[in-house]
């Protein structure tokens, strides 16, 4: 039944439709070749089937459903989402049907905290209404005053895939690729005959290549024998799990003797292709034990490219380097501190500041202490040890021994999925681009720059490029501070990966040591590509040893390369060597 | 061989003689291991005089941490290797000690089982590892502190003298020893207790380590090590290879030119470093009752060296004086001042460096 009321609303709402189309709560998915003239010829069809619903049966409503998806109406998705969803509910006092949605979420929250949890909880019960015809906002009830529309699993079943043949004209391929996905889920003969209709005209490929995977795997079903061969030459190549699994389902000899697929030639075909499944699979997964290989190496060299500059460079042992990671990640956890509203940008700018503040340390150690002990390598090991003990301590005392939490940005969460059986998250994708760019400017900073060029005559010879005029006290202050400033930098990085505690940066020199003295000393290439040598060797180990024996392995493998070649992966050649 | 025997007596109290700082040294530990005792045992508890067991077991640790002091010194000292690594035999010995220790509590244990340690039992181990078997004997587990310490530093010095790795790289690779060896011994499938260790010891040679008398036995017995281990180094640093030994430290390429293998006298003194610390940390662990893979970690090495830098290198009771002194401020710093006591062991580490290039006793000697 229609209540006079609400057929004497359509049309002034009608005429309401195109100013309030911009204040849609949920903007509708645009379809293709939507006409605008179609849309407002098919509204008083979308209000009048709407009116039968409060009265219909659930086989009215499923004849209702198939006759709101033939309107290819956008708002029609809304409805049947809210159907879906149980959101569709008929107003006891005027009998309307409208949508109701509780207080969005975020809303609630914010309004909770300001104005506390009493009134917050009243604002639960109000329920927001939208008029599915007009899309707009139609105040608020509470529950008591509106009635559920209901579904049952049969309706819910038809829903879902009529959401997802809506979805499937969709302009943007992202809904269409999802909507396939759905449908794929169980597919009937109707839905297949949407898809095969679909499949002419898709022009995305990945979208494309989705439905026809769906179908091939529908085909392999049918009864005769060319259709599943075609079937399964249209499934090769593909990584979906289930086409491993229905493939393999074939070519398995049951107890009685029967194959899964009775006709020889399409099970050879189907043997075929698990093959080069599998092939492609074990590509796959080589290419992601290397990319974390990698991740995992960067974080060395990461750890250990600022020391590849105090010890690799200037000789000077600073067992104080993890201490000045550490620094750089508690800045990082101070600059989060000063702007908790914008966290994306804070590990953008704590990179320049953890490269002062570590810079400043690392020169401060350097005009205090190191510059004494020039010469004396063992001493300057243990006097910086000394230093590192105090910064752990004096970090234990301003924030506590505890860990600190240091907030992840948005863009550095969530993975990348390159295919089915590929993916690889973000924060690892940064670290490996990061590490390399820091490597490249220090590298640029070494061998292009005036610093550069007098860090390393002072690192070859001190006498010989004082007498040049090379103010080497200087040179020593800036390289150690660069040193210094950078292992600042890497310790913003390492706030991202691990826990930031006053242990930090222990946990992370033998390993630093290590990489530097693999790679060879007075080598930035050395470095780089020894840490991600070792990175991607102890990710080849650890699915034979698991983690821990790989990284003992690592060490006993270091131990002995440095017997074999003492001077590392590549060592320094000319006469600085013989030092 | 009763002449060249009479000869090196001769020679070592020659050696003695000469040794102004070892003989005070020597006579302290005599009065100590006699005093000791005597106030443990014969005052009332009651009385001022009396030595709380606690305290004899905090001598008898410092004694420990003094023998390992003189390992490191041998070696850092009289012939320029620096270990950072030797915290890793120290603990091989504890760990050796630890399991005929392990293996006397028999039915004693929570669960009751007379063979597996009950950690084995938790992890549901239904035989002892191979690696296990005869520590019950005690003359056994003496041969493995001796020997298990004294073997890897063989293999381990084998390979790194003979390619000639020298200076830094060799604290480096030390340091990465004993980092891997804490690793392995953290895991629980190792058979070592995992990161607990060992601990909840009963009985040594039958006699209950709870008891006065055994704990005053344990204490005489680490002031003899402590003084043997003494008398031992003095005796090779003044013998003709301990001339060699400092001239390697010197002038290492000038040693190799007129002839002596420079090699084979790192390696043995290494060795015999090695198995003096593996000594020293058997003795440790009776007295102090646990034994866990912390002590492989690669920052207790250092501090040994520290000790030794902060009681003067290249002397022997130096590294002495430098064991008690930093250890006795870390009891009182650890129970007074807690937070204080890093950054003062961080400052003696400064100050040391940079204005006591030959330690405490350097100085000392420096005056008079």
């Amino acid at each position: 039944m229609m209540s006079a009321s609400s057929l004497a609303a359509v049309p002034c709402a009608l005429a309401q439709t195109p100013a309030e189309a911009p204040t849609r709560v949920q903007a509708p998915t645009p379809i293709e070749s939507q006409a605008p003239a179609t849309k407002t010829s098919t509204d008083p069809g979308l209000a009048a089937l709407l009116a039968q619903f409060p009265d219909a049966s659930y086989a009215d409503k499923r004849t209702l459903i198939v006759q709101l998806t033939a309107l290819r109406d956008p708002r029609v998705r809304v409805v049947l989402q809210a159907l879906l969803d149980g959101n569709l509910y008929v107003r006891s006092s005027d009998g309307r049907v409208l949508i109701a949605t509780p207080q969005a979420a975020d809303q609630r929250l914010e309004s909770g905290a300001e104005r506390g949890a009493e009134q917050g909880a009243n604002d639960d019960d109000q329920l927001r209404l939208l008029d599915p015809v007009t899309a707009a906002a139609a105040g608020t009830a509470v529950p008591d005053d509106l009635s559920t529309i209901g579904v049952n699993n049969q309706l819910r079943k038809e829903l879902r895939v009529a959401l997802a043949q809506f979805d499937l004209a969709s302009s943007d391929a992202a809904v269409r690729l999802a909507a396939v996905k759905e449908m794929l889920r169980a597919l009937d003969a109707d839905g297949q005959a949407v898809l095969r209709e679909r499949v002419k005209r898709e022009t995305n490929a990945e979208v494309k290549r989705e439905i026809q995977v769906g179908l091939a795997l529908a085909d392999l079903d049918a009864p005769d024998a060319a259709t599943r061969l075609g079937a399964v030459g249209a499934l090769s190549g593909s990584l979906n799990p289930d086409v491993y699994n229905r493939l393999s389902a074939m070519v398995q000899q049951s107890s009685d003797g029967a194959y899964g697929e009775s006709d020889p030639e399409v099970r050879a075909a189907a043997t075929a292709d698990l093959h080069s499944i599998e092939r492609s699979r074990t590509f796959y997964a080589g290419i992601q034990t290397i990319l974390y290989g990698l991740s995992q190496g960067s974080v060395l060299v990461l750890a250990a490219i600022g020391l590849a500059i105090t010890f690799g460079v200037m000789g000077v042992i600073n067992m104080a380097h993890g201490e000045l990671m550490m620094l750089g990640a508690y800045t990082t956890y101070v600059v989060q501190l000063m702007m908790p509203q914008h966290i994306g940008a804070s590990i953008v700018v704590a990179i320049p500041i953890a490269f002062l503040v570590s810079g400043l340390a690392g020169i401060a150690i350097e005009r205090g202490i190191v510059r004494h002990l020039y010469g004396r390598p063992l001493e300057t090991l243990l006097a910086t040890f000394g230093v590192s003990l105090i910064l752990q301590q004096a970090v234990r005392d301003i924030f506590s021994a505890n860990n600190r939490p240091v907030e992840t940005p948005e863009w550095l969460a969530g993975s990348l999925q390159i295919n089915e059986v590929l993916a690889i998250t973000y924060n690892r994708l940064y670290i490996i681009v990061f590490t390399f760019v820091l490597f490249l400017v220090l590298l640029a900073v070494l061998k292009r720059t005036r610093l550069g060029l007098e860090v390393r005559a002072v690192s070859q010879n001190r006498a010989m490029a004082k007498a040049m005029g090379v103010r080497t006290e200087w040179v020593d202050a800036l390289t150690f501070g660069l040193g210094s400033g950078i292992a600042g930098v890497a310790g913003v990085a390492l706030s991202q990966l691990t826990n930031v505690g006053p242990n930090l940066g222990q946990s992370y020199i033998v390993d630093s040591f290590m990489v530097v003295v693999f790679g060879g000393v007075g080598n930035l290439w050395g470095t780089e590509v020894g840490g991600n040598a070792l990175g991607v060797v102890n990710k080849l180990l650890e699915p034979y040893s698991g983690a821990v024996l790989a990284k003992i392995f690592v060490l006993v493998f270091l131990i002995l390369f440095i017997q074999r070649r003492p001077r590392g992966l590549f060592p320094q050649k000319g006469r600085a060597a013989d030092g | 061989m009763v002449k060249s025997s009479a000869q090196h007596g001769s020679r070592l109290m020659a050696a003695l003689r000469a040794d102004r700082g070892g003989r005070l040294f020597l006579g302290t530990l005599v009065i100590v291991s006699a005093i000791v005792p005597l106030l443990n045992l014969l005052p009332s508890p009651a009385s001022a005089l009396h030595l709380s067991n606690y305290t004899v077991t905090l001598i008898g640790k410092y004694m420990t941490y003094a023998i390992l002091a003189i390992a490191v010194d041998l070696i850092w000292g009289y012939c320029g290797i620096l270990s950072l690594g030797h915290g890793a035999f120290f603990a091989l010995g504890g760990y050796a000690m630890g399991m005929y220790l392990m293996r006397q509590i028999g039915t004693r244990g929570v669960y009751g089982n007379p063979i597996l340690p009950d950690f084995m039992v938790f992890l549901n181990w239904k035989e002892l590892p191979w690696f296990w078997e005869g520590f019950n004997a005690f003359p056994y587990a003496v041969l493995m502190i001796v020997l298990v310490p004294g073997v890897l530093a063989l293999v381990f010095g084998f390979l790194a003298f003979r390619s000639r790795v020298s200076g830094v790289y060799l604290s480096i690779i030390t340091q990465a020893l004993t980092y891997a060896l804490m690793l392995a011994f953290f895991r629980n499938d190792m058979g070592f207790g995992g990161n607990n260790g060992f601990t909840d010891f009963k009985d040594i040679l039958g006699f209950s380590l709870q008891s006065s008398a055994t704990r005053i036995a344990l204490f005489l017995a680490t002031a003899l090590a402590l003084g043997g281990c003494y008398v031992l180094c003095r005796f090779i640093i003044a013998s003709r290879a301990g001339r060699v030994i400092q001239a390697i430290r010197d002038a290492e390429n000038r040693a190799r030119f007129i002839g002596y293998r420079v090699e084979s006298y790192k390696l043995w003194l290494f060795v015999l470093s090695a198995v003096l610390s593996g000594i020293a940390g058997a003795l440790y662990v009776p007295q102090v009752g646990i034994i866990n893979p912390s002590e492989f970690s690669p920052t207790n090495s250092i501090e040994i060296v520290i000790w030794v830098a902060i009681g003067g290198r290249g002397t022997l009771y130096g590294a002495v004086v430098g064991a008690i002194l930093v250890n006795y401020a870390k009891t009182y710093f650890t129970d007074a001042l807690p937070s204080m006591w890093l950054y003062a062991l961080g400052a003696l580490f400064v100050i040391v460096t940079l204005f006591l290039p030959r330690g405490v006793v350097g100085a000392i000697r420096a005056r008079t």
